[in-house]
């Protein structure tokens, strides 16, 4: 009986914190979503009222679909995240199995090595990247040549974290298991790829959000690597409706309202593993 | 006792012809293991081309003085300026400073929530988790262009919701422009920050917290462990390793930290540099501001004490605590 209650009062308890929690979290951008469909002058003298049909005005939607090439700016955007993220997970991932699996003279030195990368932001580099990228001929040589090139710069950027967090998650993969998959005469690939790299999706996904967030509303690399009409990502193409005097602010709230969902759908998708994963392992 | 003396005096010895004999055989060569190199290659060569060349090439640029037609090695020259030519070091400690309390509040406050987040997450009874989960996640996946925007909707004085809600509650004479004062704008810009990045230790706890076998949670309940307890006593050293990670990635991240303060209060870090972070400091150094012209090489001086600070910081934790941390394998 006294169990039952507790357990009750704990629950309640946690469905408060995090109710609270999500208003936090949530009400800010429920401002910026709501708003994106009101009038301008609502957006400023009343931005707490939902859309009312007093108010109620799609411009910025309009704007945004009617000018520039919003669903190329999708494709290309979504082209170049999911495209990190497969990269920087099966490098990421094999790379980070070389360095927890193996004992060898130089394994801390090459951690290490792949470790530099947290610390420093890539941009710092952008000068020599852009003339390394330029000089290689990926830029020019293809259409698509600059979104390759993004792809390249982010993985590159993404990887020292992802192996930093996944040798982490690597290490708590059972030995056990791992040798008893040699003595039957798996290689080390096959360990690799059927048993630890399954093992460790939890990690993964999380690893693949962390890679996609910043990759999706990057602007730096886009404007330096990928300026041209065909080759713009979303957030880059948002900034059209910045100017140096005006701000439409109506397209600015509708197209970053809309630049939320497909960020959120892949999130969604990812988290999904976090699940999944833990329920479907070997040792569990 | 007695037995190694025996061996000694009367070694062991295969009868000749036997092929077998008591003199050591040469230790077997190892194969070379291929398929580390197979591992570590693709990673290595994208992040040697794209990340550890441009940098070596900007450590280098910190070295020269001048423009690309005269340019003109001077060593730590730039260094030195930057330490101690008044003019530079000022605002280079200044920017240190608010970095390092930028940093604390980040740590004290983001990390805890998180913690705390994942903990009540990852009960496996609560309803509704899958829902908290990536509600609370959804401010780490927004654009800084769309957080600094809104934050400001919601802070201004002019038009902004804070004061009409505090006017609400009648306390609407206590709202203050919070981030237009000197004395509050750093702790509201890493407020936003926690705001927004709460969600990176709520899923890396979780997912640590998702990884611990059931067994060991069953077996602490058998002894009598549940609930907070289980918590402190269980969970907590479990995820330790993770918290660890948590506080590198902080650390990394709120020293790299720019975009966030230029969105919000512009290149300059206003009111009057004291939002002002080595990220926006490099970043007026590198490609000039308003009241500066650009120095590729003193923003690559500015970059190189950046990194050395963070090598630092990082270092400390790799030996000082990765070390001692205890792992378990499941």
């Amino acid at each position: 009986m006294a169990k039952a209650r507790s357990s009750v009062f704990r629950s309640v308890a946690s469905h408060a914190i995090l109710l609270a929690y999500t208003f936090i979290a949530l009400a800010p951008v429920i401002v910026i979503v709501l708003n994106s469909f009101k009038k301008k002058l609502a957006i400023f003298s009343q931005p707490l009222l939902p859309p009312l049909p007093s108010n109620y005005d799609p411009v910025g939607y309009v704007t945004v679909f009617s000018r520039g090439n919003f669903p190329l700016y999708f494709f290309n955007s979504i082209f170049v995240t999911v495209g990190t993220v497969f990269f920087v997970l099966l490098f990421g991932a094999m790379a980070a199995f070389a360095l927890s699996e193996y004992r060898y003279r130089l394994n801390t030195v090459v951690g290490l090595y792949l470790a530099i990368g947290i610390m420093i932001p890539i941009r710092l580099g952008t000068n020599a990247i852009l003339q390394i990228l330029v000089a290689s001929g990926l830029i020019s040589a293809l259409p698509w040549g600059p979104l390759v090139a993004l792809i390249l710069v982010y993985t590159a950027a993404g990887l020292p974290l992802s192996i930093f967090i996944l040798s982490e998650f690597m290490r708590q993969v059972s030995n056990d298991l791992k040798n008893a998959a040699r003595i039957d005469g798996m290689n080390e690939y096959k360990i690799f790829f059927r048993i630890v790299f399954p093992l460790i999706r939890p990690a993964l996904a999380t690893v693949a959000v962390f890679t996609l967030i910043p990759v999706w509303n990057d602007l730096w690399f886009p404007l330096i690597l990928a300026p041209s009409e065909s080759t713009k990502t979303v957030t880059l193409g948002a900034q059209i409706f910045v100017g140096q005097y005006l701000i439409d602010w109506n397209a600015v709230l509708a197209s970053l309202s809309l630049a939320i969902l497909p960020v959120l759908v892949l999130y969604i998708i990812f988290s999904r593993q976090l699940i999944r994963g833990l329920t479907a392992g070997a040792v569990k | 006792m007695a037995g190694p003396r025996f061996a000694a005096a009367r070694p062991f010895r295969y009868p000749r012809g036997h092929g077998l004999t008591d003199v050591p055989a040469p230790p077997p060569r190892k194969p070379v293991r291929w398929h580390i190199a197979v591992f570590l290659a693709p990673a290595a060569i994208v992040y040697t081309i794209l990340m550890i060349v441009p940098l070596i090439s900007t450590l280098q640029a910190s070295t020269m003085t001048g423009d690309a037609e005269h340019r003109a090695f001077i060593g730590l020259g730039n260094f030195v300026t930057l330490l101690t030519d008044p003019r530079w070091s000022a605002s280079f400690w200044n920017a240190f400073r608010n970095n390092v309390y930028f940093f604390v509040i980040n740590m004290l406050v983001q990390n805890p929530i998180g913690i705390l987040l994942a903990a009540l997450l990852s009960n496996p009874t609560l309803r509704l988790r899958g829902f908290y989960r990536t509600v609370i996640f959804i401010p780490t996946i927004l654009s800084f262009v769309i957080v600094a925007f809104v934050w400001k909707l919601l802070l201004s004085p002019l038009w902004g919701v804070a004061p009409m809600i505090m006017k609400f509650f009648h306390i609407g004479q206590l709202f203050q422009p919070v981030l237009g004062k000197e004395q509050f704008a750093l702790t509201t810009l890493s407020l936003i920050s926690v705001w927004q990045y709460v969600g990176v230790p709520m899923m890396l706890c979780y997912a640590a917290l998702l990884s611990i076998p059931d067994e060991v949670l069953e077996a602490a309940e058998c002894d009598g462990i549940t609930g907070w307890s289980q918590f402190w006593k269980i969970q907590l050293p479990l995820i330790l390793p993770t918290i660890g990670i948590i506080s590198i990635l902080t650390f990394v991240g709120n020293f790299n930290a720019f975009d966030l303060i230029y969105s919000a209060q512009g290149a300059l870090g206003g009111p009057n540099y004291s939002t002002d972070l080595l990220g926006t400091f490099l970043f007026r150094t590198f490609f000039g501001s308003t009241l500066q012209l650009g120095d590729p090489n003193m923003g690559s001086t500015v970059a190189t004490m950046m990194f050395l600070i963070i090598l630092a910081g990082v270092c400390l934790y790799l030996f000082g605590i990765q070390t001692r941390l205890r792992r378990y394998q499941f």
